[in-house]
C-alpha cells in the first residue's frame, strides 16, 4: 500500500523521506479533459498548505492547482512544458507537477488515503 | 483544483439523444438549461480534429427551431431582423440577427425562406437554446398580427460537419449533393421525412438535418454505422467555431454589443438601416457612418497560455482597452486563439496589445478571422 495521500481537491501527494511528489489525481485529468498548458512554480518558493501551487489549462478551462502540504517546492517536472498531455496520459506518474521538502509531514494525516479518496470521488459521481 | 460542479436550480431537459450519449460514453454537463455532452471518450482535440478531417456528428437539439406562417411571413419578419429574406430563392437561408431598439443583439439565428407544398411561403428559424424563450415571446409579440409562429417542439436537430459529410449522407440520398452553402430542401433520408440545409457552425462543409425527436435516435444510431462518423460534443462545437471566427450569443455578442461593433456588419442591409426599417436601425445606421469606438478583433497570444473570456486587455502603458470574449486552445494551429473587444484605435490588424494573466504581461496580435479558413461548399 502507498503511502499516497489525496485532497478534495483531487491532488495527491507521496512522501520518500521529507520530499513529497505532487500530482493531480486521474479522476481530476478525465475531469479537466485535453491538458493544453501546465503552469508550475519557480524551483525554491516556500508555499502554506492551501497556497495555489499552478495552474493547468485544459482545452475548456483552466484550473488551480492547490499545495496539499506547506513546504519548498525543490523541483518541478519541465516535461510538463513541452508535453502537457502527459497529465492526461499518466496523471499518477509521469505527469507530477513538483516535489516539495515537506516541513510538516503531520499535515499530511488530515488528508485522505487511497480508499478514502476512492469512496469521495464515487460521492462526485 | 477547484471543483467545477454546480448547483442548479430548475430540473434539467433532455435532448431525444440523451441515453445515446451516455451509452456513447459523454460527460453529460449542464448547458443552456439542458443535458448536453461537453465531450466522448476521445477527447475534445481529437473530436476537434476528426470533424476538421472527416465527420463529426453533433446533437444540437437543444437549440430553438420554429416556422412564422400566415400573410407574406418573410416580409413580415424581415421587420424584426438585420438584413433581408425577401429576396432569398425557395429554400436559401441566410445567417441574420433580431436587433433591440438601441441596435443591440437579441439575438443571432439562421432564417430560411421555403414554399410549403401547398405553395405559400413560411420562414424557418434556428436560434439559441439559451434565448429561445425570450426570442419565441418576442416575435410573437412583435410580429404582424396576420402572421403566426409555430415552436417546433417536437423536432430534433443534429449537424453532420466536415469535409467527409456529403460522401456520408448521399449514401441516404443523392439529392443532398445539390445544396451548396446555404441552402436546404425537405426529403426522405433513411426512410424519414427531414429538413436538411448545407450549414453548420464549425467552418467546415456540412449539413444540418432536423427531424421528428422520436426518428432521433435510431437515425442517429443509422448514420453512426458509417465508418466516417464519430460523435462530437460541445467542447469541440466551441472550439471548432472560435476557429471559424464565428459568435457565440452572450459571450461575443450580447444586447450590449451593436451588429458594427461585433464586426458583423455584412449581416446588416445599409438601404434597410437608412429607412429606419428595423429595431434599433437609426442607430445601426449612426455607426456605419460615423464609426464606432471599439470593435471585435481576433487575438493572437504570444506563447502558450490560453486565455479566457473576460481577461482585460491593455495597452502598452497599461491602460485597459478591451476585453477577450472567447478563448481558448486551437487544436487545429495547436496553438492559443482569442476573440475579444478592443477601443477601435487599438483594433488594426497587426497591432500589438497586452494581456495581464496571474501577474504575468502576455503580448496579443490583432489579427484577421476566421483564424481557420472556411471550407464552405459554394459550389462553383
Amino acid at each position: 500500500m502507498s503511502n499516497r495521500r489525496y485532497t478534495e481537491d483531487h491532488e495527491w501527494i507521496e512522501l520518500e523521506g521529507n520530499i513529497g511528489v505532487v500530482g493531480i489525481t486521474d479522476y481530476a485529468q478525465e475531469q479537466l479533459g485535453d491538458v493544453v498548458f501546465v503552469e508550475l512554480p519557480d524551483v525554491g518558493i516556500r508555499l502554506t498548505k492551501s497556497d495555489e501551487l499552478g495552474v493547468v489549462e485544459s482545452v475548456k478551462a483552466a484550473a488551480e492547482i492547490y499545495a496539499p502540504a506547506s513546504g519548498e517546492v525543490v523541483e518541478v517536472n519541465e516535461e510538463l512544458s513541452s508535453n502537457p498531455s502527459l497529465v492526461n496520459d499518466d496523471a499518477d506518474g509521469a505527469g507530477w507537477f513538483v516535489k516539495m521538502h515537506v516541513t510538516n509531514i503531520d499535515e499530511l494525516n488530515d488528508l485522505m488515503d487511497e480508499v478514502a479518496y476512492s469512496s469521495y470521488i464515487l460521492g462526485l459521481q | 483544483m477547484e471543483s467545477t460542479s454546480g448547483a442548479h436550480k430548475a430540473p434539467l431537459k433532455h435532448t431525444p439523444l440523451n441515453a445515446l450519449h451516455k451509452q456513447f460514453g459523454a460527460r453529460m454537463v449542464p448547458f443552456s438549461g439542458y443535458q448536453m455532452p461537453v465531450q466522448y471518450k476521445a477527447g475534445i482535440i481529437k473530436e476537434h480534429n476528426h470533424v476538421r478531417q472527416v465527420a463529426g456528428l453533433f446533437d444540437v437539439s437543444h437549440m430553438g427551431q420554429a416556422i412564422i406562417h400566415g400573410e407574406n411571413p418573410a416580409l413580415n419578419f424581415e421587420k424584426l431582423i438585420s438584413n433581408n429574406i425577401t429576396d432569398l430563392a425557395d429554400g436559401y437561408m441566410r445567417y441574420s440577427l433580431l436587433t433591440n431598439e438601441s441596435g443591440g443583439i437579441l439575438d443571432d439565428l439562421i432564417v430560411t425562406r421555403r414554399s410549403t407544398d401547398s405553395g405559400r411561403e413560411d420562414i424557418h428559424i434556428v436560434v439559441n437554446a439559451n434565448r429561445k424563450d425570450t426570442d419565441f415571446q418576442y416575435i410573437e409579440e412583435n410580429i404582424d398580427q396576420f402572421c403566426t409562429l409555430e415552436v417546433l417542439d417536437e423536432l430534433a436537430l443534429i449537424a453532420l460537419q466536415g469535409p467527409k459529410s456529403e460522401e456520408v449522407l448521399t449514401r441516404f440520398n443523392t439529392r443532398v449533393a445539390d445544396l451548396v452553402f446555404m441552402s436546404s430542401l425537405e426529403t426522405m433520408i433513411n426512410g424519414i421525412k427531414c429538413f436538411v440545409s448545407r450549414s453548420g457552425y464549425t467552418g467546415e462543409d456540412g449539413f444540418e438535418i432536423s427531424l421528428p425527436a422520436s426518428k432521433t435516435e435510431d437515425f442517429t444510431l443509422r448514420l453512426l454505422e458509417e465508418p466516417e462518423v464519430k460523435l462530437v460534443g460541445l467542447g469541440a462545437r466551441d472550439s471548432l467555431r472560435l476557429e471559424a471566427g464565428l459568435c457565440l450569443y452572450g459571450h461575443d455578442i450580447d444586447t450590449n454589443t451593436s451588429p458594427i461593433e461585433a464586426a458583423l456588419g455584412w449581416v446588416v442591409d445599409k438601404q434597410r438601416c437608412e429607412l429606419n426599417s428595423f429595431p434599433g436601425a437609426k442607430s445601426i445606421f449612426k455607426q456605419i457612418t460615423e464609426g464606432v469606438s471599439r470593435r471585435r478583433v481576433g487575438l493572437l497570444p504570444d506563447g502558450p497560455i490560453p486565455l479566457r473570456e473576460s481577461t482585460l486587455i491593455i495597452d502598452n502603458v497599461g491602460r485597459e482597452i478591451g476585453y477577450v470574449t472567447s478563448g481558448g486552445y486551437s487544436p487545429t494551429m495547436e496553438r492559443p486563439i482569442a476573440m475579444g473587444y478592443l477601443e477601435i484605435s487599438h483594433s488594426n490588424l497587426g497591432s500589438k496589445v497586452w494581456a495581464n494573466l496571474r501577474g504575468k504581461k502576455l503580448e496579443l496580435t490583432v489579427v484577421s478571422l476566421p483564424f481557420v479558413k472556411h471550407q464552405y461548399h459554394r459550389g462553383v
